[in-house]
């Protein structure tokens, strides 16, 4: 089961701090999504508002159709591991025993497996591991709960690589067999902008970017070759960056560059390529590109 | 793997592609599922299912319903047919062009050609300048 999001006009505030301004967005079950944006942008508050941890200050929400806030149903069902991972003061053993039983899709078998690969020590109480191991434990948490929306706060940044990466193979496997809605916001994007499917990006608890994340790359093209020909093939579209090498530029174009374009290029001697998600989303957050 | 600067689906349709061309992939064969793509490639399924559908609009693919997807019968030769017909824009003439850069005689180019031909033992065309527009097989001439 997935559980769908409809978020309108949401809005979190902390005193006279807008951390959250008014957003609205969907999202659709069954879909990976990657919430990006720098620090600071609100995704923690919109996250852990989605999840009903806090009230929305103002707007509407609504999580598989229902409004979340001490809505038992909907929160079994909701899964958000924020970095730390909110356990209680037990033995892990008991933390896993705990989730099992709040859990209404709880699979013991994968916790198993996942407890088994990631090396986690059963006795220990949270606060007694290592930060790698709390962040493995909020992953075993997160991915055997199976819940319909399953949200990871940059949850395993606490891994090394290794484990990072057999985190990203352990969920993709369940997903696949278990599809449901998931939202990863990391600021590891490189390694983990493959899973998405879609990408929101935040920018000042606003939403910058909504859409699929293969739209999102095809946004991005670096234009290559000498000075004026890439100037004045450039001059209709949002350039974020122009770099000098010599007698030859290369302009990044942050606009969806239509069909016929690349052969228009070709034509002029210029070369095009694509820009990495992680690039594209440093110009697109960056005070001067977002101006 | 899935390096380059192309969308990754594109990279994935181009690998099968490559494959059933190969003959690796041959006929009727079951290519990888989504599931394994995603787990394999680490990425996310739906990139695997947008090569797929677009493997399939080409008449590459065939789905079969909950058993996945199968290699279409012909794929092998109409996608060679493809091939040849771009064979003579998409590489001779960036050839010719390179050589034209490096100012090396086409001359050079065609003796090369010509060895590389006989020493695979391919079938060679007479060497003297024929119009390539006679037959070249006096067999034709009676049909």
């Amino acid at each position: 089961m997935s559980f769908a999001v409809e978020v309108r006009d949401l809005t979190v505030r902390y005193g006279r701090t807008t951390a959250v301004d008014s957003v609205s967005f969907d999202l659709q079950p069954g879909v990976i999504y990657g919430l990006l944006g720098r620090n600071g942008t609100g995704k923690t508050s919109l996250l852990s508002t989605i999840a009903a941890f806090q009230r929305a200050s103002a707007g509407t929400l609504r999580v598989g159709g229902e409004d979340p806030y001490e809505n038992a149903r909907i929160m079994a069902s909701t899964c958000l591991i924020r970095e730390g991972g909110d356990f209680l003061d037990e033995k892990t053993k008991d933390v896993l025993r705990y989730a099992a039983a709040v859990r209404p899709a709880w699979d013991a078998e994968l916790a198993a497996r996942l407890v088994d690969l990631f090396e986690l020590p059963l006795d220990k109480k949270p606060t007694q591991l290592s930060r790698g191991k709390r962040s493995a434990l909020g992953v075993v948490v997160g991915l055997a709960s199976r819940a319909p929306l399953t949200m990871f706060d940059e949850a395993y940044l606490g891994l090394d690589a290794p484990s990072r990466y057999a985190f990203y193979d352990a969920l993709l496997e369940d997903y696949a067999e278990h599809p449901r809605t998931i939202v990863l916001s990391s600021h590891l994007i490189e390694e983990v902008e493959r899973l998405f499917e879609r990408v929101i990006i935040l920018d000042a608890g606003r939403v910058l970017v909504d859409e699929e994340a293969e739209t999102l790359r095809s946004r991005g093209t670096t234009v290559t070759g000498p000075a004026a020909a890439v100037d004045e093939f450039t001059a209709p579209w949002r350039v974020v960056a122009r770099k000098a090498l010599g007698p030859t530029v290369q302009a990044i174009v942050v606009d969806a560059l239509p069909a016929d374009a690349r052969t228009n290029a070709a034509a002029a001697g210029l070369e095009l390529g694509s820009v990495p998600l992680q690039d594209l989303f440093v110009h697109l957050t960056s005070p001067q590109g977002t101006s | 793997m899935f390096d380059g600067r192309e969308p990754i689906y594109l990279q994935i349709a181009e690998q099968i592609r490559e494959q059933v061309v190969s003959g690796t992939l041959g006929e009727d064969e079951q290519v990888m599922s989504t599931t394994q793509y995603a787990t394999t490639f680490r990425i996310n399924p739906a990139t695997a299912q947008k090569a797929f559908a677009e493997l399939v609009e080409e008449g590459v693919l065939y789905k079969r319903r909950g058993l996945g997807m199968f290699v279409a019968p012909g794929a092998r030769e109409r996608l060679l047919e493809g091939r040849r017909a771009s064979f003579f824009a998409e590489v001779v003439d960036p050839v010719a062009a390179q050589a034209r850069v490096l100012g090396i005689p086409l001359a050079d180019v065609i003796a090369r050609l010509e060895q590389r031909s006989a020493d695979d033992g391919a079938p060679r065309r007479p060497t003297t300048p024929t119009n390539p527009t006679a037959p070249t097989n006096p067999q034709e001439e009676t049909r």
